[in-house]
């Protein structure tokens, strides 16, 4: 499709655009990344609001907690590897528990960084996010959501987490797409299985959903992006609907958007699961599509699991 | 500074020093020792030096204050009650269910505090960005000021700030350095030597002065020559004895982060009469 696009490229163009209406108190932060996180775009007309610290990601949570106590709206760069492991304590600390005003924006999360390798494909980003008090976790499925994220937590108080990703993307919403925290999306219905997906999954979902109607079998489809907070109604209606839930996320299965599910449900309304994720392993070097295969996060991986959830059913 | 005015702040000095013996045996637990190597320090901040409000704490023109060495809250706690920011009967809620006094200083429970902290080394970062907002803002009056202990320093994060303020010419950070050359598990020489402070700090770019960070005088010489030094970061290695003022805890790491008996405490206070 001609439209693909990386949700990356909607942290640039959003903040200039935010910029541009008037929003004087958005400063950028990045760690030597600003051209791969596309933060260098707002740098390159708001030299005086972006800040590189240089290699030190520790030190760009810390003054981006200061700049936010201080009355700016600071948006953070770097790869979500770095963003999030190796400031996890200033993130911890000096953002979360003085609820302060920090926007994390990291980029290239999940193995779809593809050649770099497993040192730089961060897969336990969401986990880590999402069990800190007062952080919002956002992970969009295209471009045009990403924007709406980035715009939704511009204009809210407090921390946020969105999760952005280097490989372009179809769009899976529409031009009238209006992004909102803590709102899941039903984007197909089905009777058979409910397939609840983040980020670049949520294509893969979809094309899921396709390849099980050409066998009888309806699924319904649901963007969970907003994963703190979390849409519990729509979820769980989907879900007793359905009487079978397929997570789908491009990270780990422990801690992610199939834990938060799972302890949905868990508590809601017990049901057959099967979580489509990393399990419990590394990402390695490849291409990004190579390594979508190997780890198991295609469309025909989804309709697997799906088949298997509609069968535990009988 | 007139001599009254130094004779104020030491007398400042002397009642945090008892508030800080009597609010951690109140507490049973805390870090007496690098909030009385303190005492000197923060009274001549705040009883001499900075430009606050205790009736407007959020008063845009007011110099900030950051205490990197968070675990040295008792120190603030006193000075802010001391300058008005909150009755001194709160003193005695230190590290209590409910209170506001937590055991780190937290921005959303006390008036006065300007950020969280407790979790060593992170307290610089956040200087340099309240010190970028003010210049973003226009603000070129108030200053930023941050306390560090010594021990701190073997933070790698402070050395990334350290880098950042001189960087960005950061001339409304000044920095304080607790040099009272202890910490937990016994002197900073032995245990992870950071040896030169001054020198370290002068090699990323920062003017270095020294004081002696019990005398008062000596102290506001250091920050009347701090301010006139405008165009990038200022540290002030004030050296220090970890426990100064009661005889017992004086230059002993056992008194880091132990609270006094009831008789300790007696003891103590008869000593800061």
């Amino acid at each position: 499709m001609s439209d693909k696009r990386a949700t990356r490229e909607a942290l640039g163009e959003t903040l200039l655009e935010l910029a541009a209406e008037g929003r004087d108190d958005i400063v950028a932060l990045d760690a030597d990344l600003a051209k791969s996180t596309t933060t260098a775009k707002f740098a390159a007309k708001y030299p005086e609001r972006f800040f590189d610290v240089g290699i030190a990601e520790q030190n760009m949570m810390g003054t981006a907690a200061g700049l936010a106590a201080g009355g700016m709206t600071p948006f953070t760069g770097s790869f979500a590897v770095f963003a999030t492991g190796r400031a996890y304590d200033q993130i911890r600390n000096s953002v979360c528990y003085a609820n302060l005003n920090v926007k994390l924006t990291p980029t290239h999360a999940g193995v779809t960084v593809g050649p770099d390798g497993g040192s730089h494909q961060m897969l336990e980003d969401i986990a880590l996010m999402r069990v800190l008090p007062n952080m919002r976790v956002l992970v969009p499925a295209d471009y045009r959501a990403a924007k709406g994220a980035i715009r939704a937590a511009a204009s809210a108080q407090g921390p946020f987490y969105i999760r952005l990703g280097r490989m372009a993307l179809p769009q899976v919403h529409g031009e009238d797409f209006v992004f909102e925290i803590g709102r899941a999306y039903v984007l197909r219905e089905g009777a058979d299985v409910t397939l609840a997906a983040c980020g670049v999954m949520v294509e893969r979902a979809l094309a899921a959903a396709d390849l099980l109607a050409g066998e009888g079998i309806a699924a319904t489809v649901i963007d969970v992006s907003s994963i703190k907070p979390l849409d519990g109604p729509t979820i769980l209606a989907a879900a007793r609907a359905t009487g079978a839930v397929v997570t789908c996320e491009e990270h780990s299965i422990i801690g992610g958007l199939g834990s938060a599910v799972a302890e949905l449900l868990g508590e809601n309304a017990p049901m057959i699961l099967e979580r489509i994720g990393v399990r419990d392993s590394f990402g390695t070097s490849g291409e990004p599509e190579e390594l979508m295969r190997h780890f198991g996060l295609t469309a025909e991986d989804v309709a697997i699991a799906a088949r298997k959830a509609v069968a535990r059913k009988a | 500074m007139t001599g009254t005015d130094t004779e104020a702040i030491a007398a400042h000095a002397r009642q945090m020093r008892r508030d800080i013996v009597q609010m951690v045996a109140d507490a049973g637990s805390g870090h007496p020792g690098g909030s009385l190597s303190a005492a000197e320090i923060v009274s001549t901040l705040y009883f001499g030096v900075m430009r606050h409000r205790p009736d407007d704490p959020a008063w845009e023109g007011r110099d900030r204050f950051v205490l990197s060495k968070g675990h040295a809250a008792p120190v603030l706690y006193s000075a802010l009650a001391e300058a008005g920011y909150f009755g001194r009967e709160q003193l005695s809620t230190l590290r209590k269910l409910g209170s506001m006094l937590q055991g780190h200083p937290d921005m959303r429970k006390v008036p006065g505090v300007e950020v969280s902290t407790g979790s060593l080394g992170q307290g610089l970062a956040l200087a340099n960005g309240l010190a970028l907002a003010l210049r973003l803002q226009g603000n070129t009056d108030s200053r930023v000021y941050c306390l560090l202990g010594d021990g701190e320093l073997q933070e790698g994060e402070v050395w990334e700030s350290a880098m950042l303020s001189a960087h960005y010419d950061l001339g409304n950070v000044i920095a304080i350095i607790d040099r009272n050359g202890l910490q937990i598990d016994g002197p900073t020489s032995e245990v992870m030597d950071v040896s030169e402070v001054g020198d370290k700090f002068s090699a990323f770019g920062w003017f270095v002065i020294g004081c002696d960070g019990h005398d008062v005088d000596s102290l506001l010489d250091a920050f009347e020559k701090a301010s006139r030094h405008t165009d990038g970061p200022v540290a002030i290695v004030a050296q220090t004895m970890k426990g100064k003022g009661v005889s017992f805890m004086e230059n002993n790491c056992d008194w880091h982060g132990r609270a006094p008996s009831a008789d300790e405490c007696a003891t103590a206070l008869g000593e800061l009469e």
